[in-house]
């Protein structure tokens, strides 16, 4: 990726990491980027580095607009690795003794990733850099997503370098939010659903701070994907509907299966949903990715899960999400499980006590089937999806 | 003596070990904590905090 300049004096330097499909654990099927940002004033100061194989692109790209040595400050709005890889090459290239500003948690845990005596300065909650024509203001945004994570304004052009916030995996031609369109909406829905659902909380405070202090926003600049510069309203009123964990009369019918039996019994489920009139969608977890998954649990109503009972237990793919799912703590949800199972037929109930633990509203004991679902089996299901249809609409 | 939760990044303050971070000794209950201590781990305030179940 070329320097691309996003306002007059201010770069985005970062680097497009096309191919990368597996980010840690998310599935990234049209890649990422990792955007790093340079401001050219009177002061020189770069915000957030990148990938640590990225770092030649990242100097690369600084080198045509600045001599490298000549960045006066460094800040580090987040500390994980995608962003501060990069920087012990950085600083071992502009000078050790700079100033890197970041929150007094990100010293902490840059001295915990880095053994290097650097220069830090820690910033206060509102903090402000001055860099001669314009200044940089900052803002803490504890665990969204990390204890260290802030944001970076630059005043004088309401530009918001917000981080991981806002952020999409999204590596294409486009770079800007007008460039892209809409499509756009579902890379940014998943990377919420993915990284920061189990944070709503706190993203609803951040935007209540925002009225409060009444910031008004030019250009959104994320870490990763597109910047947001021809309506950045429209992924704050996006960030604030996902906060609120609505949900649409949507079901979700999440699974695995052995010999296609947990599977039919998933099909006849939502042919039952279906008949209540109500959205659904059947995922089969050995094909759909839980990163995949996780963005449609986030607006779904009832999330119905399947699984076989394999060696008195579920099966691995049902308990991957099911812990997955747990840590990102979807909230105002319906559950009920289902499976096929040969003599025992532990998982249906081990999947629900698990979703009790995460607080769904379960509405069924659950319905198990031994072997093959007949026909009897298969209006059984039927029903059942109807039930659970009846209930997202109440 | 109880044990609090940070809401916001989850840490536990446990009063038998204290917060080694902070200069906390071990034995100090959390109401005996000072006004401005901070979680360790995400810096919250003790507002932040709720008494473990």
């Amino acid at each position: 990726m070329e320097p691309i300049e996003i306002a007059k004096g201010i770069y985005n330097v970062g680097a497009v990491d096309w191919n990368i499909r597996d980010f840690h654990g998310y599935s990234t099927h049209n890649g990422t980027t990792y955007n790093a940002f340079l401001i050219v004033d009177e002061k020189i100061v770069l915000i957030d580095t990148v990938k640590k194989p990225f770092f030649d692109q990242l100097i690369e790209n600084i080198s045509r607009i600045v001599d490298p040595r000549k960045i006066d400050y460094v800040i580090s709005n987040h500390t994980e690795m995608d962003h501060s890889g990069g920087l012990p090459r950085v600083m071992h290239r502009i000078g050790e003794d700079k100033p890197i500003y970041c929150s007094k948690i990100g010293e902490k845990n840059l001295a915990k990733h880095f053994s290097q005596k650097w220069n830090y300065q820690a910033v206060e909650n509102g903090g402000t850099l001055s860099l001669g024509r314009r200044t940089l203001q900052f803002l803490e945004t504890r665990m969204l997503h990390w204890p260290d994570s802030m944001f970076t304004y630059l005043v004088e052009d309401k530009i918001l370098f917000s981080s991981d916030g806002f952020g999409q995996h999204y590596a294409g031609p486009e770079k800007f939010d007008d460039q892209v369109g809409d499509a756009i909406m579902i890379h940014a829905k998943k990377y919420f659903a993915n990284i920061l659902l189990l944070y709503s909380a706190n993203v609803l405070k951040l935007m209540e701070t925002v009225n409060e202090f009444g910031l008004e926003f030019n250009m959104i600049c994320p870490d990763h994907g597109i910047i947001w510069r021809k309506d950045p309203k429209k992924i704050l009123d996006a960030y604030v509907e996902w906060s609120q964990q609505k949900s649409g009369q949507k079901v979700l019918v999440v699974y695995d299966t052995m010999w296609n039996s947990t599977e039919q019994m998933a099909e006849k489920i939502a042919e039952g949903v279906s008949r209540e009139g109500v959205e659904v969608r059947p995922m089969n977890l050995r094909h759909c990715h839980r990163s995949d998954v996780m963005t449609e649990v986030m607006d779904a109503r009832a999330v119905v899960i399947g699984s076989p009972t394999l060696n008195n237990n579920v099966f691995p793919t049902v308990s991957d999400f099911l812990t997955y799912m747990k840590g990102l703590k979807p909230k105002n949800k319906i559950g009920a499980v289902f499976g096929s199972y040969g003599w025992s037929g532990e998982a249906a109930g081990v999947i629900k006590s698990e979703l009790e633990g995460m607080k769904f509203t379960m509405i069924d004991p659950g319905l198990k089937i031994q072997y093959v679902p007949d026909q009897e089996g298969n209006e059984a299901c039927i029903e059942f999806g109807r039930k659970i249809g009846k209930a997202v609409k109440t | 003596m109880d044990r609090y939760v940070c809401n916001i990044c989850g840490y536990v303050y446990d009063p038998i070990e204290g917060d080694a971070d902070n200069d906390v000794v071990p034995g100090t209950a959390f109401d005996d904590l000072p006004d401005n201590w901070e979680c360790p781990v995400c810096g919250a305030s003790k507002d932040d905090f709720t008494k473990e179940e």
